[in-house]
């Protein structure tokens, strides 16, 4: 049974590092909101040079403001992961009543606290600076953040995964994953873009779905329902996916020995 | 049965309670095994801690005695055998094995980006220790880190840093306390300081205690028992008071070199 005051233990650290520490409460917000002003402007200045007189805030600066908003995520639980690998915590940490339900359950919340606080500040830039309404997205705008906020959830959680089965050395590798998923989640084009190859993978990519969707609207079309329930589907399903290898991999670290000598690295 | 603790050191002279028959045990390990591949690290060990008791593993470097604490902790699987604490298995019960349970340890330190309250009051929730903040000032008036309180841990000195560990250690009153060289960083005057607070908190608390060193003094004055452990079994066992003359040693440090060098000669069969 999870016990609230483990998960809060979590958050209570996270709270404390955070509160205590410029380097860690500027990235929460600073880069997303550069994203915005810099895109805000692209937007502006592809606004005044097109003669189709399309509106490009919508389209440009929205998917940039989803897609921050979906790494903001990510990162929220992978950095709360990685605070306990900096700080060589895990012995203390796992030694104690802590299950790993109430860890990743800490991780999760911890994420959607510190993501909170990245979205305000870029949907205060995008509505108050460069006038993005979000009334045209209309309902679905509840679908699209959810599958972003499920997806993030999910790859934080396999991002985390990797690091604790490959050791700290693979935090390189968290950084990186949205960006090499970008151009497969069609964030700024079309998936008909893509070549059939790349096409495949971005069917498997729940945020894919928010894009064509998007565009769609705001093309005059249609919402695509069951695209956007199929999205929210694949997105839930990579999370139980993504604890399910947690869940592995901290078994097998246990087994190993590598818990217990966690800088180690190489006893796998 | 044991009655006193800190035996020679005239300053500190807690005695702890006499342990009834009835009495569970804190810790029981049956058969304990655990390989890696085909190295056997621990080899079938069991053992017991009572209520009370203060318990030496003693061994040379790679005997075993980490990978056995590791194992009680839950950080690391056995290959076979059962450890119980009290009466929770820690294979099915962990949780509430685990709550009844703390450490301290040189290579566990504090997160050293939290201060010290901050650590206590993180690792109080963990252990979801009852009316936290009391103890905590109780914690840190007995291990004299009141001035410390607002520091952050990675600044602490050694002793300071050990003295922090142990009141994490101790806030959820655990009825398994075990300590992995705790003063192993300490100069001999906050060592005997620790020692002193580590026996004063077990008589009082009626802990029962697993303590690893390499300080064999230090062992003599504060074990009740001894396990030696030598290729992941345990090689001799008993009062370390009379163990090195049973075995024909003057100190239980000449002992313990005999077991690391010449295992053979006390009955070791694997080297």
């Amino acid at each position: 049974m999870m016990r609230t005051h483990r998960i809060a233990a979590i958050l209570l650290r996270q709270f404390y590092l955070i509160r205590g520490s410029p380097a860690r409460l500027l990235p929460l917000f600073v880069w997303a909101a550069v994203d915005i002003v810099l895109w805000g402007f692209i937007t502006r200045y592809l606004n005044t040079v097109t003669s189709t007189g399309q509106n490009f805030v919508p389209t440009l600066l929205g998917a940039v403001l989803f897609w921050d908003f979906f790494t903001r995520v990510m990162y929220g639980v992978t950095t709360t992961f990685l605070e306990d690998v900096w700080s060589r915590n895990f012995l203390n940490l796992f030694a104690s009543p802590l299950s790993i339900a109430e860890y990743l359950a800490g991780l999760v919340i911890s994420s959607i606290l510190t993501s909170s606080i990245g979205l305000i500040v870029m949907l205060l830039l995008a509505i108050l600076v460069f006038g993005l309404s979000f009334f045209v997205y209309g309902l679905a705008l509840i679908p699209f953040l959810l599958v972003l906020f499920f997806f993030g959830i999910a790859l934080g959680v396999f991002a985390v995964a990797m690091v604790l089965r490959y050791g700290p050395a693979a935090e390189w590798f968290v950084w990186p994953i949205p960006a090499i998923l970008s151009p497969f989640a069609a964030v700024f084009y079309p998936v008909a873009t893509l070549p059939p190859w790349m096409q495949y993978v971005s069917r498997l990519l729940p945020p894919s779905y928010v894009f064509e969707s998007m565009r769609t609207i705001l093309a005059g079309g249609p919402v695509s329902w069951p695209g956007l329930l199929w999205s929210l589907s694949l997105a839930t399903a990579y999370i139980f996916l993504a604890g399910w290898l947690f869940t592995r991999i901290y078994r097998h670290a246990v087994r190993t020995g590598l818990i217990a000598r966690y800088s180690a690295e190489t006893l796998s | 049965m044991i009655s006193a603790v800190m035996r020679n050191d005239a300053t500190t002279e807690p005695v702890r309670p006499a342990q009834t028959p009835s009495t569970p045990k804190v810790l029981a390990i049956e058969n304990l095994r655990k390989v890696y591949g085909d190295t056997v690290a621990v080899d079938g060990v069991s053992f017991h801690v009572d209520r009370n008791e203060i318990v030496g593993l003693l061994g040379p470097n790679g005997a075993g005695k980490t990978t056995i604490i590791n194992m009680i902790l839950g950080v690391l699987e056995p290959s076979a055998g059962t450890i119980h604490i009290e009466d929770a298995d820690l294979a099915t019960h962990r949780s509430q094995a685990l709550a009844r349970t703390n450490f301290t340890a040189v290579y566990a330190p504090l997160p050293g980006n939290l201060t010290v309250v901050q650590n206590l009051r993180f690792f109080g929730l963990l252990y979801g220790v009852p009316h936290l903040a009391g103890r905590m000032d109780e914690l840190i008036r007995q291990f004299d880190i009141e001035r410390f309180r607002d520091t952050k841990c990675g600044v602490l000195s050694s002793g300071e840093q050990t003295r922090a560990g142990l009141a994490k250690a101790m806030l959820n009153q655990p009825h398994l306390l075990l300590l992995d060289e705790p003063t192993s960083s300490l100069d001999p005057s906050a060592a005997r300081d620790i020692r002193a607070r580590i026996c004063e908190f077990s008589s009082q608390e009626a802990v029962g205690v697993l303590w690893t060193s390499h300080n064999m003094h230090e062992v003599e004055q504060v074990c009740d028992r001894v396990l030696f452990l030598s290729h992941g079994r345990i090689l001799l066992e008993g009062d370390p008071k009379n163990l090195p003359r049973e075995h024909g040693k003057e100190t239980l440090e000449d002992l313990f070199i005999t077991v690391a060098r010449e295992p053979l000669s006390l009955g070791d069969p694997a080297p």
